[in-house]
């Protein structure tokens, strides 16, 4: 009896969803936040964009849920970090989607880290190193000159899987890339007291804000990328800090803020929250107010000494 | 390289002509053609080194930021980070030849240490026949390899992808769990496996050994489903195109001797097939869920059972006939703001209903008959048996979690038909209670200690410790809901 049910409900759901897929939107899933803002600017209405993860999530550690598999069998384009970033979630979400269009290869499926220069690239591939990726380090976000590639990138990708609105496409990009630009040099004025500030870093979240703004990292608190800091690191790292005057520590907003509070609270210096994307602070409500929140926070915490 | 091809091109087009070629004209005209053709590759590859130069030329410098003055200065000034930077994406794609298409190997591996104060010999699950293949119980006392597993998995083409999962077990025997090819191109959701792989049913079956949260499975699989339900098979999947979660799923398989409670028919057909459902979903950002309903009716043909009979001896048994398994599977995680790196909270429950009928031919031991049934003779069987376990997973702090999971098992009363009389009908319901803790000093390591109480025997209760390492080499596994 249950089984005849399931068998007609197989047969009954197909027909009835037909009717629905006609003319909806190009549906985007971004699996961080910034590639979905990035997306809207890009798309504006043309496009449906959900995102896989929020701010206060650790993009490492995601689980392919369910809710995350059946947002990926209906998207038309697939827009990640990649370098490894998802490794442990993204590939089985592919794989049970079912979705052609957005498997590794396809146009629907976009890294964005592809795209850019990486930095960190290990030269030695050991897991004593930690959660080291191959690829290089995956956080490129947290530099605006990456993400205006990847805009190019990205761009030029909704063309390709969306060619019947192309023109609009490439219509929003310019403007986009006008703004973006302008807002570039901006931020870089903005920032330039923070040029040669010495940092702590709690995980090796940062590193092309660093090559962007020229603050320079030289201690970070996880012993390992990945690792979680323990005790005895936390106080060597301390201890080191005493030779070299470091205004502050930097922290992402999903991780925990202990360790960089206890290190703000005996080192004497400001733990900075940073909002790492879009929605990981209250300022930080779009990619252009991602940055200005960052480089406020950092402005604010260089000047109180 | 380029030599050889113009040889080569000289020499296919000349030799076939070389008998026909016998004026000065043709000779001509020949030399004339080749050298036409010369001089187009010639263009062409010029053509194609010149593309190859500026895409290569594009890859090592991305287009320049326009109003960045400063990041030439600054990554100057930031040496340590920046002298490796470029070369990366080179790096990755050339350079490692043939190899680079070699598919991902993982190796897992395993150790356990094991106390119990009943021997683990003469494990049984009271009024539930096990297969004589069935791996049940908490395995061998002291020190012991737990199964290690190598997995090998890659993309076939760009239709099909294939996975192999090779158990090495503690007793120097080897066996393949898993290996299959799955279509990644079907689209609309549809999604076709073939091959030897674990069924999708319920929650916990389709699941490695590896990414359990205790040592063991529970007990309902362990009876209902000789611990883990895999065959070789085909599986089809659809999932529902709409927001919610809808997974639809048909297997058929050959029921393997290996496949409790299938085994081997000989038959062309299928001797076993599958139906399973799974929804799920959100609720807010801190909560996700998937439940579902799986059927599974497998074949079975002169399987042999262990059974105790009236008298408390052990018999083997034989059955033919059918079974019908029905799991319902529910799963619930939490963490806070989906974050599960500080804390996180993990409940599952599963039910296990079976229902066997055809006919056993038993072996009576030492029983007298006074009239009924006698050995060797087949009569009537039927069975109901049931089982449920419920656990949760507590992360308090990062690296620790500890876990509950307590479980009862119902054993029916089972129709034996003319056999009725060498069986002793028994009210005892198998149970057990577990609690565990774990620490995983990465993703790829874990150390666990797990103590049970096991009352599987009737009147028995066997106190169990197991201490267990699981570590996972090579490429970064991505796991399942």
């Amino acid at each position: 009896m249950m089984i005849r049910n399931v068998l007609l409900a197989m047969i009954a759901a197909p027909l009835a969803l037909c009717s629905f897929s006609a003319n909806a939107a190009l549906r985007v899933l971004a699996c961080e936040p910034e590639w979905g803002a990035l997306a809207q600017e890009l798309g504006g209405s043309l496009v449906d964009v959900s995102v896989a993860t929020n701010a206060l999530q650790d993009p490492h550690q995601i689980q392919a849920k369910p809710s995350l598999i059946a947002r990926a069998r209906n998207a038309d384009l697939v827009v990640c970090t990649g370098a490894e970033l998802e490794i442990g979630w993204l590939p089985v979400l592919l794989q049970q989607s079912g979705n052609a269009k957005v498997q590794p290869g396809q146009p629907g499926n976009f890294a964005a880290a592809d795209y850019v220069r990486k930095l960190d690239v290990p030269t030695q591939l050991d897991r004593s190193q930690g959660d080291v990726h191959a690829a290089g380090n995956p956080h490129i976000q947290t530099d605006p000159r990456a993400i205006a590639q990847v805009a190019t990138a990205l761009g030029t990708r909704l063309q390709q899987v969306d060619p019947a609105h192309a023109s609009q496409y490439a219509q929003r990009q310019a403007d986009f890339m006008q703004r973006w630009q302008q807002a570039i040099a901006r931020w870089t004025a903005q920032a330039a007291p923070l040029k040669g500030v010495p940092v702590v870093s709690q995980h090796k979240a940062f590193v092309y804000l660093y090559d962007w703004l020229g603050l320079k990292e030289v201690a970070v608190l996880e012993p390992k990328p990945g690792v979680e800091p323990t005790a005895g690191h936390l106080q060597q790292v301390l201890t080191a800090l005493k030779d070299v005057p470091v205004r502050m520590v930097l922290y992402a907003a999903y991780q925990d803020p202990r360790s960089s509070e206890w290190l703000s609270k005996n080192a004497g210096i400001a733990a900075v929250k940073m909002p790492f994307t879009v929605g990981g602070t209250d300022g930080a409500k779009d990619l252009f107010s991602l940055f200005d929140d960052t480089i406020a926070r950092l402005l604010a915490a260089g000047e109180k000494r | 390289m380029n030599k050889l091809l113009r040889a080569s091109l000289a020499l296919a087009l000349v030799a076939p002509f070389g008998a026909l070629a016998d004026t000065q004209a043709e000779i001509d005209a020949l030399r004339h053609e080749i050298d036409a053709m010369r001089a187009a590759y010639e263009a062409r590859l010029q053509a194609l080194e010149q593309r190859l130069k500026a895409s290569e030329a594009a890859a090592a410098t991305p287009t320049a930021p326009a109003l960045t003055a400063t990041p030439a200065a600054s990554t100057a000034t930031n040496a340590p980070i920046a002298p490796s930077a470029a070369v990366a994406p080179v790096v990755a794609s050339s350079s490692r030849g043939a190899n680079a298409f070699n598919p991902s190997i993982s190796l897992i591996l395993s150790g356990l240490y094991t106390r119990t104060s009943r021997d683990p010999a003469n494990y049984a699950i009271s009024g539930f026949p096990l297969s004589t293949d069935a791996e049940t119980g908490p395995g061998t006392r002291g020190f012991s390899l737990a199964e290690s597993e190598l997995g090998f998995a890659a993309s076939i083409d760009p239709w099909l992808r294939g996975a192999a999962s090779i158990a090495l077990h503690p007793d120097d025997t080897v066996s393949v769990e898993e290996a299959y090819i799955q279509t990644t191109s079907l689209g609309n959701g549809f999604a076709l496996k073939a091959g030897r792989f674990f069924s999708g049913i319920g929650y916990l079956n389709p699941q490695h050994a590896h990414t359990w949260d205790f040592v063991d499975n529970p007990l309902a699989y362990q009876a209902l489903l000789g611990t883990q339900y895999g065959d070789d098979g085909v599986r089809l999947t659809w999932l529902a195109p709409i927001d919610q979660y809808l997974e639809l799923g048909a297997e058929v398989g050959r029921g393997r001797s290996r496949s409790f409670p299938g085994s081997d028919s000989g038959r062309n057909g299928a001797g076993m097939a599958a139906l399973t459902a799974h929804t799920g979903g959100d609720i807010g950002d801190s909560h996700s869920w998937r439940a579902g309903v799986s059927v599974l009716r497998a074949k079975a043909n002169e399987q042999s059972l262990i059974a105790t009979n009236a008298a408390g001896e052990q018999v083997t048994n034989s059955f033919t006939g059918s079974t019908r398994v029905w799991v319902a599977d529910a799963v619930w995680k939490w963490a806070p703001n989906g974050n599960p790196t500080r804390t996180n909270f993990k409940l599952q429950a599963e039910y296990l209903r079976s229902t066997r009928s055809g006919s056993l031919v038993h072996d009576g031991g030492s029983l007298v008959h006074d009239g009924g049934n006698v050995d060797g003779a087949a009569a009537d069987y039927r069975a109901v048996q049931s089982g449920w376990y419920l656990q949760g997973v507590y992360q308090l702090m990062p690296r620790w979690r500890v876990g509950l999971r307590t479980e009862r098992l119902n054993p029916g009363t089972p129709d034996y038909g003319l056999n009725a009389e060498s069986f002793a009908g028994s009210a005892f319901r198998p149970r057990k209670n577990t609690v565990m803790v774990d620490f995983n000093p990465s993703e790829f390591s874990r150390l666990r200690l797990q103590v049970a109480q096991d009352r599987s025997r009737e009147g028995l209760a066997d106190n169990q410790l197991f201490l267990q390492y699981q570590t996972s080499l090579g490429a970064h596994g991505a796991h399942s809901y």
